[in-house]
């Protein structure tokens, strides 16, 4: 990090930003569901630069059992950076920012998740970030919540999430590497765009009020956009296997079977 | 099943699609919020008798009372065994719950840690709390033969209507096979033969929700049944 810091200018004169993008323009982002054999459900994530994996276990039989709960199931979440995700290597392990980030998605989750149809197991959700580049937290979340639906698990909703931020005195959209790191202000949302309802917020640097409307407007406008994406991703999953002709198939009649 | 409108086309939902029917009533795989009905899983939308559901692409075994279930024996103790029916909760086999008479502490002479069973779900409660039975007709310890396993969802499918598919593939195969509601499949039979079942299974369920899959299965067993018989010859 060699950039010095005073010397960024982060809107040029035609209302662009330095990667080109407009203040209110999302890095593109694709997303593709059942990536993983073995895991229950799963999704791969890249959105600009990031790369984020998740995985989803379960309802499965809760360990340590003091954990369980026994009117509904618990999400417990693991979000993991690894350690060539980053330019300086990271140190492998949770650390502070890891602890909070999983705390914060597994809650986000368990507000969408029907729990109560699964007392006293646990739903596990692994995110793991494999390139990284500002917004990772709410690519985790957005990830993860495309995999819970594709294992299976009754929700209300998907969850997608963004980043919104000042720098320059401007409120932008999804936030990149720099404009994360030199600019002033970052606000992670989750929010469902049927009931707007928000699942996750946090911020770190200054807003005015006005400022933060706006900054929500373009949340939202985003979630929506991410929204669609997400159900495409699930969609896409099972397109291979939507015919079109007929046969006498039924999906649910259970005859009892025998040797 | 043989009455109504779900024919058109399979459509899939992904929770939160919101399920259009006026006075059609929320049924399983769906919940209701501001009085709309609404998916709350990844699954397939079906209508039947006046009931809007959805029913799910995955997801782990769910136990409902009476089921019959193909488990493996876990753990023993002096008067249960516990039994993996691949359910989210742990499953115990009591002894009197057997069709054998066993003393106290006796349990391993019966059934040993690895042995596979036929049995049937007795009793889950609110808290999922479960019970298995083996007292119950053609319930027992499974000899040899081998093990498959499937998503839960996929079994209706391989069952097929009124037991169709699964007919098929005995009657080509020469198996025996037992289907789980757990989406264990047991199979015993000539080595090859449990081949082309476990093949014809495993394309069932890559394509469960495809039109015109009794017929690809079909010519599938056809042909590699008498390749085999062409080959002996």
């Amino acid at each position: 990090m060699s950039e010095i810091v005073d010397d960024i200018k982060f809107i040029d004169e035609e209302g662009k930003r330095i990667d080109g993008r407009r203040v209110d323009e999302m890095r593109p982002l694709k997303i593709e569901a059942g990536v993983l054999k073995r895991a229950d459900g799963s999704a791969y994530l890249e959105w600009g630069d990031n790369k984020v994996m998740a995985a989803v276990y379960g309802p499965r039989e809760c360990h340590p059992r003091h954990m369980q709960n026994p009117s509904r199931a618990i999400i417990q979440c693991r979000y993991n950076m690894m350690s060539f995700s980053v330019s300086d290597r990271k140190r492998p392990g949770p650390d502070r920012r890891s602890i909070e980030i999983s705390k914060i998605i597994s809650e986000a989750l368990e507000n969408v998740v029907f729990t109560e149809n699964f007392p006293r197991t646990s739903i596990d959700v692994y995110i793991e970030v494999l390139q990284a580049n500002a917004g990772t937290r709410v690519a985790g979340l957005t990830a993860a919540s495309v995999a819970l639906a594709d294992a299976g698990i009754p929700m209300r909703d998907l969850v997608p999430a963004v980043a919104v931020g000042k720098a320059d005195g401007h409120i932008i959209l999804d936030l990149n590497g720099k404009e994360d790191n030199f600019g002033s202000a970052d606000l992670p949302i989750a929010m469902i765009p049927r009931t707007g309802e928000v699942l996750l917020m946090q911020m770190d640097g200054h807003m005015t009020m006005e400022e933060l409307d706006l900054a929500l407007s373009y949340a939202k406008k985003a979630c929506q956009e991410i929204y669609d994406i997400q159900r495409d991703a699930l969609h896409r999953r099972y397109a291979s296997q939507a015919g079109t002709e007929d046969d006498n198939d039924d999906d649910d009649d259970l005859p009892d079977e025998e040797a | 099943m043989t009455n109504d409108v779900s024919r058109k086309e399979r459509e899939i939902v992904i929770p939160g699609d919101l399920l259009e029917g006026d006075k059609l009533r929320p049924g399983a795989g769906t919940y209701v919020s501001d009085g709309k009905i609404y998916a709350a899983f990844l699954g397939i939308k079906s209508v039947k008798s006046n009931y809007i559901n959805v029913i799910p692409m995955g997801g782990r075994y769910i136990p409902c009372v009476g089921d019959s279930v193909i488990g493996k024996v876990e753990d023993i103790g002096p008067s249960n065994w516990l039994i993996d029916i691949s359910a989210p909760h742990p499953a115990p086999l009591h002894v009197n719950e057997v069709p054998w008479r066993v003393e106290f502490g006796d349990t391993a002479r019966y059934m040993n840690i690895g042995d596979i069973i036929l049995a049937k779900v007795l009793m889950v409660d609110e808290t999922m709390r479960i019970q298995v039975t083996m007292k119950d007709q053609g319930l027992r310890k499974l000899q040899d033969g081998q093990v498959v396993e499937i998503s839960p969802t996929k079994v209706p499918r391989i069952i097929g209507k009124g037991g169709s598919m699964i007919q098929m593939i005995k009657g080509y195969t020469n198996c025996r096979i037992f289907v789980g509601q757990n989406g264990r499949i047991w199979l015993d039979g000539e080595v090859d033969n449990i081949m082309h079942a476990i093949k014809a299974i495993r394309m069932i369920e890559q394509d469960a929700h495809s039109y015109g899959l009794t017929e690809r299965v079909k010519e599938y067993l056809e042909s590699v049944t008498q390749q085999d018989n062409v080959e002996s010859e």
